[in-house]
């Protein structure tokens, strides 16, 4: 990463988005995996990012979990720099410190849950508020139970993951993931190793949480309908770039360019 | 093959007391061993690329060398540079450094072995690094560990005689002082076998009693 002393050093004023990527590209080797990438989301916002395999979707996730390094460009989230800090009036890389108080803000589920395998799905949820909030256990308990039983999962909270089902298992993740009361959450393909009856248990979740939370949420994934359905913004990614963004209702039902056409045309063939 | 069953009493309560010495060696030997393995294995997962290259490097050396020559090394070489130590002291530290390196190869299976995905999920929940590895990482990687962990609780034992050679009165030097005595070794070193045996199968049936039952615990069986 460069210095980068021409980016604001942190985004102020109405309007400001809760996730602000500006000018962002991510390399692998030679590999261009995003280009120049420019990307608002607003608080509370549903943003669905679509698109074929290596087409960079979920490395944009993955850059706002920082579980991976930008090339250039900064990612702000709400109004300050995620991947940078300010020194002496100017944006530098940050470091450890700068960037364990800025992923606060920011939670993530994964396509395969990572739940923690030697803990209950209750000691799961109060991981995080007790070792990382400094709640206590009690406090902690009484936040996850909460959670639990939005996501319909309180009668199994004291079983391990390896005793749920993978629908189970998500649902358990998603509410470790709001224990911890982030600001933006992010859904990397937490369908796409479900079993087609569970589906609609986590989607129910999430339907849920953007009906009566106003999280901001970012989500890959290939469940076009649920997308549709729940989305105020869906993002067609091609090539690194985003080909074409707009309402679900324009985009799945009047797409303007050849690839996002082609693209869903193939989805739809293959059911 | 005449087997004298009075000698074989004779000295029995002597190499009983010598099997507590043996036992002892083994105990210490492994308790540094299990803390001296994995703080080789951490050390090997630093960011700096000095300390982990210093850590392989001395795993590599201390399991490319002797056991013998090591303790040998500690006890003889040490003086020549104002290091006095006891039998017992030198033997320990010998023994314990050199399971120490072969452990931290099985901790490092077992840290290796630990999913991607749980590296993440612990940074999602912002987990600080010692939270990370003494909660999340460590307790799974003990698991598929255990089994190698184990067997060297066996194999510590059965080199334990090998600290005869300063002077250690353990089973395998007393066994020596009495049959020198005597002029007979048939009795005394048979005993030791059977004393071994003795110790070795249940330590290795209990091994696998606490293996499955760390699995069950851990909700990982």
């Amino acid at each position: 990463m460069d210095e980068t002393s021409d980016y604001p050093l942190a985004l102020e004023g109405p309007g400001t988005p809760m996730v602000r990527f500006l000018n962002v590209s991510k390399r692998y080797g030679a590999l261009m995996v995003l280009d120049n990438l420019h990307l608002d989301i607003s608080e509370g916002e549903m943003v669905s990012i679509i698109g074929p395999s290596g087409s960079g979707k979920t490395t944009v996730l993955r850059m706002l979990m920082t579980l991976e390094t930008i090339n250039s460009g900064v990612i702000y989230v709400d109004g300050k720099p995620l991947t940078h800090m300010e020194r002496r009036g100017k944006l530098v890389p940050a470091d450890a410190r700068y960037l364990r108080k800025m992923r606060a803000k920011i939670g993530m589920c994964f396509q395969h849950f990572n739940l923690f395998p030697h803990m209950t799905a209750l000691q799961n949820c109060m991981e995080g508020p007790v070792q990382v909030l400094g709640l206590s256990k009690d406090e902690a308990r009484g936040r996850a139970e909460e959670l639990l039983a939005m996501v319909g999962m309180i009668e199994k909270k004291d079983q391990h993951p390896s005793r749920l089902s993978g629908g189970q298992q998500q649902r358990v993740a998603i509410a470790r993931a709001l224990a911890m009361r982030p600001k933006v959450l992010l859904f990397d393909e937490v369908t796409s190793a479900l079993d087609p009856e569970v589906i609609g248990e986590v989607t129910n979740v999430i339907r849920k949480l953007v009906a009566e939370h106003n999280l901001t949420m970012l989500m890959v994934t290939h469940q076009m309908g649920f997308a549709r359905d729940i989305s105020d913004r869906v993002c067609f990614f091609f090539g690194g770039k985003i080909e074409e963004q707009g309402s679900p209702q324009t985009l799945f039902g009047n797409p303007r360019r050849d690839r996002t056409k082609q693209f869903l045309s193939a989805i739809k063939e293959a059911g | 093959m005449n087997w004298r069953w009075d000698l074989a009493w004779q000295v029995l309560p002597h190499l009983l007391e010598a099997t507590l010495a043996t036992l002892a060696a083994a105990i210490i030997g492994y308790s540094i061993a299990l803390v001296g393995g994995l703080v080789m294995a951490l050390g090997q997962r630093t960011p700096s690329r000095i300390l982990t290259v210093a850590v392989r490097e001395t795993v590599e050396f201390i399991r490319s060398t002797p056991l013998v020559l090591q303790i040998f090394f500690i006890f003889f070489v040490g003086p020549q540079f104002g290091i006095r130590l006891s039998p017992w002291v030198a033997g320990m530290i010998a023994l314990g450094l050199h399971y120490s390196a072969y452990m931290s190869e099985v901790y490092r299976g077992g840290l290796e072995a630990v999913p991607r995905g749980q590296w993440e999920a612990a940074l999602a929940l912002n987990l600080s690094t010692r939270s990370t590895y003494m909660r999340i990482i460590i307790p799974q990687a003990i698991v598929p560990a255990i089994t190698g962990i184990g067997n060297y609780l066996v194999g510590i034992i059965k080199d334990t005689p090998l600290l005869s050679v300063i002077g250690v009165a353990e089973l395998m030097h007393t066994a020596s002082s009495i049959g020198a005595e005597n002029l007979r070794f048939l009795e005394p070193y048979t005993i030791v076998g059977l004393i071994f045996l003795l110790i070795s199968l249940p330590a290795s049936g209990l091994t696998r009693l606490f293996e499955n039952w760390l699995r069950r615990k851990l909700g990982m069986g």
